[in-house]
């Protein structure tokens, strides 16, 4: 979900890529000119984003998870923590708020060294996550701006019923939408509304073409490091134009180049010659080392067939598109299917579902410290996972933005263990097997194998 | 009439029966009923006594269980109490319990209901999503349908069928439990020698497990025991702990404040037997009475949204309430809702001219030494600064 880096994609630079980076300097471009183009800012989350209502009113998004994350790529997070700890931020809570907080005292400069204007309004969607709450009422404090709340309802028996999404729509209509008509002086034009929808379904019916080209042997894309990049424009600014149509109907030409070509994935270092695992991941990634992350992997020849982290803006492969039809309405649908509103067992339900459908070799926890709406509950997702598909869980923790929990030996040689379990497996032909790493050996980055 | 002494007895016996002991006798005196457990901070437990069942606040294991197996569920992160929770649950503690509420509070309890749900098929489990929209059209809407399905699984969980006037009744013995709890908190609040927090604190835990009609007649009783008992007056001071509403500090820290020569004359320990802080209607639709209520009438606290002014606000207006002389930040170890939200905290009161002091605890903290001295510190500096 950021800048793709060519350095990340090695010596090759896909069409995709130069498109997205364009893109995204482009988005910050006009940012940075708000004031004087007199364009609104709204400050909003991923998860339960709504784009196309943004567009419909002509508002640009920023989106405080994304400057975090790239903070976190360009070794500038570290230094925002400090700072928000030395500001009294616990040193406990989600390293995205402080490293936001920490860039805001430095002047909010954004990624593509322009600042970001300050918002008109702060758009707390509250999906799939507490933190957000709170990091929107410290922002607040900072800003003096509008804050409209849209409470997306938690999918604790594993359904979004007819009675949540009503509740959604109502506050769309009755708080949302005013506010947005408030700050930009005009009516909520639905035309453009609708049309935005209906980009976005054909953007999705691309990008989940090409997250689905995993199921194929050699895997043609890393859905999880290269998938990030794939989920950018959709999951941000970019949802509902024109622009993410043209994106991703160039990213699904090349991925089908590759296939057609029996190509593996584009890593840190080339393409990948020799795919030896594929593995499902679930948590997002660590953002601080995050080619050196990618690059552990890559050398074993393990590619990432599915992840859940690229679904956290969307569960597009599920089945869901954005419905120009009914359009308050699937913006909920849309805002309750996000995937950390989702319920544990909806969680192990995919999990074990991508295990089969990606002829998965095994199941690997990345649990970052930061996040408890992904990681409470982890340990339990991977038994659970391991028994139902017979695969080999592994665990590993880190940070989001924090460098001082990646600690790079460590983690490679948890996941060195980790492939090195699942040749085992390979070889006991189906025999279970497991390791227990003792947690105070490294307790930062600890292969479990389950209580 | 019982003294201090025997009422803070039984309630400190509640405390420390980890085996639930006064639920089994309670479902054998009534015939086999059902218990429904709920974690913090709030539910709605009208519906449950209303069904003929028995509500049980679960409030981790207060420090006072080894955590075996619970620390294999949870990464090194998150705090305590949903380890202890697990712990007695795999330990056969809550085998009396049949029904489990995991109301909407932060991410940890949110998922640790996936958990129960996964791990414990066999028992009812239930997310209570609060809507965070206070317009009764529309949060108020969604939460009277949320109460409606709770309200008919719970029927359904007891087997029995009653009807709206069950939980109007229901609602004015709970109407009456809090008014209760109400005056001894004014009495803490006005004559803090007289309700030591941890005695105040322990009456208030007994609710977590006796009928509502019991604990009601058990506060009284402790109001009318302590207005009587002879207490010498200290020259403590006066402060309000907060950020302490979810996973519980443990009685040692509590005695450890009043020892280091702070009175708490506000808290917000255990915070969902005072929830909400108004009567709730007893005549009309009580689903509808009992969403109003928990719109119009919330405390604030952390897991809450506050659509107006900030979270600062609000506790600056108890200390001048409770005419307290300053804040303890008493927060959970990893607890996101608590420590997020304090910077927010300490600059209103710095804005307020409040003095404040703050730490991190969790349930199964051993060592006071550390806090005793802080809290000593800051009692300290607080009558130097009022003599100044
Ligand atoms: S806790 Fe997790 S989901 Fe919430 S803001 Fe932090 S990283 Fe995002
Ligand atoms: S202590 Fe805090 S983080 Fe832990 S369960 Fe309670 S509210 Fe959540």
């Amino acid at each position: 979900m950021s800048e793709p880096d060519p350095k990340a994609a090695g010596a090759v630079k896909d069409a995709s890529m130069i498109k997205q980076k364009e893109m995204i300097a482009g988005h910050f471009s006009a940012l940075s000119r708000a004031k004087e183009s007199g364009k609104k800012v709204v400050y909003t989350f991923v998860p339960g984003n709504l784009t196309e209502l943004l567009h419909a009113f002509d508002v640009l998004p920023v989106y405080p998870e994304i400057n975090a994350l790239q903070s976190g790529m360009r070794k500038k997070s570290g230094a925002y923590i400090t700072e928000a700890e030395r500001l009294g931020h616990s040193e406990d809570v989600c390293t995205y708020v402080k490293c936001d907080i920490g860039m805001l005292k430095a002047g909010n400069i954004g990624p593509t060294g322009e600042k970001l204007p300050e918002p008109d309004l702060l758009l707390l969607s509250y999906t799939g996550c507490f933190t957000f709450m709170k990091w929107f009422e410290l922002l607040k404090r900072e800003y003096h701006c509008p804050v409209a709340m849209l409470h997306v309802p938690y999918q604790g028996d594993g359904e979004f019923t007819p009675a949540m999404r009503d509740y959604v729509v109502d506050q769309l209509r009755t708080e949302v939408i005013p506010k947005l008509e408030q700050i930009t002086g005009k009516k909520l034009d639905e035309a453009k509304l609708e049309e935005a929808l209906a980009r976005s379904s054909v953007a999705e019916d691309d990008l989940v073409w090409v997250l689905e080209s995993a199921k194929n042997k050699p895997s043609p894309i890393d859905a999880y490091f290269g998938g990030v990049y794939y989920i950018g424009p959709i999951f941000t600014a970019f949802r509902g134009t024109d622009l993410a149509v043209d994106y991703y109907r160039t990213l699904r030409a090349e991925v089908q180049q590759r296939l057609d070509l029996g190509l593996g994935p584009l890593t840190p270092e080339g393409e990948m010659k020799n795919e030896r695992y594929r593995l499902v991941v679930e948590g997002p990634p660590n953002w601080t080392s995050f080619n050196e992350f990618w690059k552990m992997f890559a050398d074993e020849g393990a590619v990432v067939v599915a992840s859940s982290y690229t679904k956290v803006g969307g569960m597009y492969d599920a089945g869901f598109r954005h419905d120009p039809t009914r359009p308050l309405e699937t913006l909920a649908e849309y805002c309750a299917g996000c995937y950390t509103n989702l319920n544990l067992p909806s969680r192990i339900s995919m999990l074990e579902k991508y295990v089969r459908e990606y002829s998965a070799d095994g199941l690997l926890i990345n649990s970052v410290k930061s996040c408890n709406s992904f990681s409470a509950g982890q340990l339990m997702i991977l038994r659970e996972v391991e028994q139902r598909t017979g695969v080999p869980g592994g665990f590993i923790e880190t940070d989001l933005v924090d460098p001082r929990y990646f600690s790079a030996a460590n983690v490679k040689n948890r996941i060195e263990s980790y492939l090195q379990m699942i040749e085992q497996k390979r070889r006991n032909a189906g025999a279970r097997v497991s390791v227990q790493v003792p947690a105070a050996v490294a307790p930062k980055t600890r292969l479990a194998v389950l209580p | 009439m019982s003294s201090v002494e025997e009422i803070v007895g039984r309630a400190d016996a509640l405390y420390h029966d980890l085996e639930f002991g006064s639920v089994k006798r309670w479902r054998e005196a009534h015939g086999g009923a059902k218990a429904v457990g709920y974690l913090p901070i709030w539910v709605p437990r009208e519906l449950i006594d209303a069904a003929g069942m028995l509500p049980v606040g679960l409030m981790g294991g207060r420090g006072l269980i080894e955590i075996i197996r619970g620390d294999a569920w949870f990464q090194s992160y998150i705090c305590q109490i949903p380890r202890s929770t697990i712990e007695l649950a795999l330990t056969g503690r809550l085998d009396a319990i049949d029904g489990f509420l995991f109301p909407s509070i932060c991410d940890v309890i949110r998922n640790l209901s996936g958990m129960w749900k996964v791990m414990f098929p066999q028992k009812y489990v239930r997310y209570v999503d609060v809507p965070q929209n206070y317009d009764s059209a529309v949060g108020g809407r969604f939460f009277e349908g949320e109460l409606r399905h709770l309200w008919n699984d719970l029927k359904k969980l007891s087997g029995t069928d009653p009807g709206d006037d069950a939980i109007r009744a229901s609602i004015a013995r709970y109407n009456a439990n809090r008014r209760a709890i109400g005056d001894l908190m004014a009495l803490r609040s006005e004559q803090p020698w007289r309700v030591p927090t941890w005695e105040a604190y322990l009456v208030l835990f007994a609710g977590n497990v006796l009928p509502v009609d019991e604990h009601t007649a058990m506060v009284r009783e402790y109001i009318a025991a302590a207005r009587a008992a002879d207490r010498p007056r200290r020259d403590n001071a006066r402060v309000v702990v907060t950020g302490s509403f979810c996973e519980q500090p443990p009685l040692g820290l509590l005695k450890t404040l009043e020892l280091a020569g702070c009175y708490v004359v506000a808290d917000d320990l255990a915070l969902g037997r005072r929830w909400p802080d108004a009567d709730v209607d007893e005549t009309g639709e009580p689903l509808h009475a009992l969403s109003e209520g928990f719109l119009k009438h919330s405390p604030p606290t952390a897991a809450r949204y506050e659509p107006d002014g900030d979270r600062g606000a609000p506790l600056v207006q108890l200390v001048k309430r409770t005419r307290a002389e300053g804040v303890v930040l008493a927060a959970p170890s990893f607890c996101d809702p608590a420590l997020l939200e304090q910077p927010i905290l300490q600059d209103s009161l710095d804005a307020a001219k409040v003095p404040w002091t703050a730490f991190k605890y969790s349930e199964s903290l051993g060592q006071f030494q550390v806090i005793r001295e802080q809290a000593g510190t800051f009692a300290d500096s607080i009558k130097l600064w009022s003599e100044a």
